[in-house]
C-alpha cells in the first residue's frame, strides 16, 4: 500500500505532502504519524502542504486530528507553506484550523518550534550548574 | 472513466475515494479552460470535493455531470451531483454550520454553498439527493 | 440583386471610387481628417475592394453569412484604427454611409432598362451599407467596453498596492469602501505579497475606508484569519475614533485582531515582534 514518507529531523518530524491525498491515504498518514511521534518522542510535527492545491473539510479534519493527538503526546504541530488560494478557500469554507500553528515555509516552521521549546536546551544548562 | 453525454456535458461516477480526486482534477481542467482565476478554481474544486465525498459517504456513491454554461459574456462551470441514497430529512438543518449525522464537522454542505455562485439542493427521503452548483468565472 | 449586377459593379470599381472620393461632402467633411487626398483615396479604395470582393447576390441580404466574415473583420479593424486616430463613431459611420451614394449613382447608370430591378437593387445595397455602418458602431462600442473593463481591473489593482516597508513587513493601505469584491482582491494581493516577500507581518491600513459596518468587519476578520493560515500575522491600523465608536455600538468583536490607531504604531508593533529596534543614530555615537 502507498504511504507518505515521514522524515525525522532532530526532535521534529517532517511530512511533505506532494500529491492530493485520497481519503484512505490521508487516514493512513494520520495513523503513521501518531505512531512515529510516540516511537521517536518527537516534540514537533511539521506538515508541508505547499504542493497541495486544495484542503477540504476532510483534509482539514485530518490536520486537526494530527495536531490534537500530537498535543496529547506533548508534540506541537505546524502546518507550513499553505498556498494563498487554499487559505482564502479554507476561511470561506469555515475552517480556520485554530488548533494548529502555521509558518510560511519549513525553515520558519522549524524556528517556530525551536522557539517554543527553549526549556529543553536550557534544562541541560541548568543541570550543569 | 469520463463519458461525453453530448458535446459539452461530461459525466463521472463516484464509487471510490480516488474518484473524488479524478473528479476534482477534471473539473479543475474545465475551469482553467474557461480562464477562471486560481482562487475561484480552488473554491470550486473544494466545493466539488465536499459534495462528491458526501455522496460517497452518505449515499454509497453517485454521478457527477459537468458542463460549461454562459450568462451573457461570462462563462461558468455547472455541476450536478445526483445520488440514489437515503436522502436528507431536514435540508435546512443539514445546511447549518456544524450539523452532522456522521460524527464529522458538518461544514461540507454550508461551506460548499459559500464557495460557489449558485447552489440548489433537492432531496427526497428514500429516493436520493440532487445538488446543482454553478461557479461563474469571476464569481 | 442578380449576379450580373454584382459583376458589373465589380467591373466598375474604379468609377465608383472616383465618384466616391470626389463627392463634395466627402472631401469637405473628411478632407481635414486625412493627411492628404491620396490618403483618403487609398483608404477608400481598400474599403471598396473589401465590399465588392465579398458581396454576392446571395449574401447581400444576409449579413450573417459566413462568407461575409472577411468584410466584417475589415470594417471592425478600420473602425478600431480610426477610433485610435481620434475619429468619432459618427464620423466613421458617415464615411461608410457616403459610399452608398457613389454605389447607387453608378448602379443607376448600369441599370437603365429595368426600373423594377433598379428599385430592388437600390434597396438591397442601401440596407447592406447600413448594416456595415451598424457593424462599425458595434465595434466601436465593444472597443469602449473593453477599455472600461480593463480600467476597472487596473483600478482594483491600483487601489490595493502592496508595499514592502521593511524586511519581513508589508503594508497595504485601503482607500474606499471595502465590499465583497474588493475584499477578494485585497486578500489575494496581500496573501500573494506575503508569500512573494516571505514577510511575517502584514499591516492593513484602513484609514481611507469611510465606514466599518459588520460586513466590513467580517471581511477584515476573514483576511486576518487567511493570513494566519499562511503563517504570518496581520495588524489592522488606521482606526479612526468614529470607527472605534461604530464598531463598539454595533457590538462587533474585533478583540481577536491586533488593531492600532496609526500606521506608525502598527509599524512599531511589527518591529517589536521582529525584535528590531529603531534608535536615533546620534544617541549611540554619544554613548561611545
Ligand atoms: N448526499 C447525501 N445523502 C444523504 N445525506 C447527506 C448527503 N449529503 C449530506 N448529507 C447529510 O447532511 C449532513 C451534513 O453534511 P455536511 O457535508 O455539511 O457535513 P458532514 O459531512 O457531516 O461533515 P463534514 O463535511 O464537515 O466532514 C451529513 O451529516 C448527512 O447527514
Ligand atoms: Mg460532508
Amino acid at each position: 500500500m502507498e504511504r507518505i514518507p515521514i522524515l525525522k529531523m532532530g526532535k521534529f518530524l517532517l511530512v511533505t505532502i506532494q500529491v492530493d491525498l485520497y481519503d484512505r491515504l490521508a487516514l493512513t498518514l494520520e495513523e503513521d504519524l501518531i505512531q512515529m511521534v510516540h516511537k521517536t518522542g518527537a516534540r514537533g510535527v511539521l506538515i508541508d502542504i505547499s504542493a497541495l492545491s486544495i484542503v477540504d473539510s476532510f483534509m482539514g479534519k485530518i490536520i486537526g486530528n494530527i495536531a490534537a493527538m500530537s498535543s496529547i503526546l506533548d508534540a506541537e504541530t505546524v502546518v507550513v507553506g499553505m498556498q494563498p488560494a487554499v487559505a482564502i478557500t479554507l476561511i470561506e469554507l469555515g475552517l480556520p484550523l485554530s488548533g494548529v500553528h502555521t509558518a510560511l515555509n519549513v525553515e520558519r516552521g522549524m524556528a517556530l518550534l525551536a522557539a517554543r521549546m527553549p526549556e529543553e536546551t536550557d534544562s541541560e544548562d541548568v543541570d550543569d550548574d | 472513466m469520463w463519458t461525453t453525454t453530448n458535446q459539452n456535458k461530461e459525466q463521472l461516477s463516484i464509487l471510490h475515494d480516488r474518484d473524488v480526486i479524478i473528479c476534482r482534477n477534471r473539473i479543475k481542467e474545465v475551469a482553467v479552460k474557461i480562464g477562471m482565476g486560481i482562487v475561484n478554481q480552488t473554491k470550486l474544486i473544494t466545493a466539488v470535493s465536499e459534495l462528491a465525498r458526501n455522496m460517497l459517504i452518505y449515499a454509497g456513491g453517485g454521478n457527477v455531470i459537468v458542463e460549461v454554461v454562459a450568462r451573457g459574456r461570462e462563462q461558468g462551470v455547472k455541476i450536478v451531483f445526483e445520488d440514489k441514497g437515503p436522502g436528507i430529512q431536514d435540508i435546512a438543518k443539514a445546511m447549518q454550520d456544524g450539523f452532522t449525522t456522521g460524527k464529522s464537522m458538518g461544514m461540507g454542505l454550508p461551506g460548499a454553498k459559500r464557495l460557489v455562485s449558485e447552489f440548489n439542493i433537492e432531496s427526497t427521503v428514500g429516493k436520493g439527493t440532487t445538488i446543482k452548483i454553478v461557479k461563474w468565472k469571476n464569481g | 440583386m442578380t449576379r450580373n449586377i454584382v459583376t458589373a459593379l465589380q467591373e466598375n470599381q474604379d468609377r465608383i471610387l472616383d465618384q466616391w472620393v470626389n463627392q463634395r461632402e466627402l472631401s469637405e467633411d473628411f478632407g481635414g481628417n486625412f493627411n492628404s487626398f491620396d490618403d483618403l483615396k487609398a483608404q477608400s479604395s481598400e474599403l471598396l475592394t473589401a465590399v465588392l470582393e465579398n458581396m454576392t447576390a446571395e449574401n447581400i441580404t444576409d449579413l450573417y453569412a459566413s462568407d461575409l466574415e472577411p468584410l466584417i473583420e475589415y470594417v471592425s479593424g478600420l473602425t478600431l484604427s480610426r477610433a485610435k486616430q481620434g475619429f468619432s463613431p459618427r464620423e466613421t459611420a458617415t464615411y461608410i454611409f457616403s459610399l452608398k451614394d457613389a454605389l447607387l449613382k453608378v448602379l443607376g447608370e448600369l441599370i437603365t432598362e429595368d426600373p423594377k430591378e433598379l428599385y430592388r437593387s437600390t434597396l438591397e445595397i442601401s440596407k447592406f451599407i447600413d448594416n456595415i455602418g451598424i457593424v462599425s458602431f458595434e465595434t466601436f462600442i465593444r472597443g469602449r467596453e473593453e477599455v472600461i473593463l480593463g480600467q476597472a481591473d487596473e483600478m482594483a489593482e491600483l487601489s490595493t498596492p502592496v508595499i514592502k516597508v521593511w524586511e519581513g513587513i508589508i503594508a497595504m493601505p485601503i482607500i474606499g469602501t471595502l465590499d465583497s469584491a474588493r475584499t477578494q482582491v485585497v486578500m489575494e494581493n496581500l496573501l500573494q505579497g506575503i508569500v512573494e516577500t516571505e514577510s511575517s507581518i502584514a499591516i492593513l491600513d484602513i484609514s481611507g475606508v469611510p465606514a466599518v459596518d459588520s460586513l466590513v468587519a467580517q471581511h477584515l476578520i476573514k483576511t486576518v484569519n487567511a493570513i494566519r493560515l499562511l503563517g504570518a500575522d496581520c495588524v489592522i491600523s488606521g482606526i479612526r475614533p468614529e470607527i472605534a465608536q461604530t464598531v463598539v455600538h454595533l457590538g462587533i468583536d474585533l478583540s481577536k485582531m491586533v488593531t492600532k490607531a496609526t500606521l506608525a504604531s502598527a509599524l512599531r508593533y511589527a518591529y517589536g515582534i521582529l525584535q528590531l529596534e529603531v534608535r536615533k543614530a546620534g544617541k549611540e555615537k554619544s554613548n561611545l
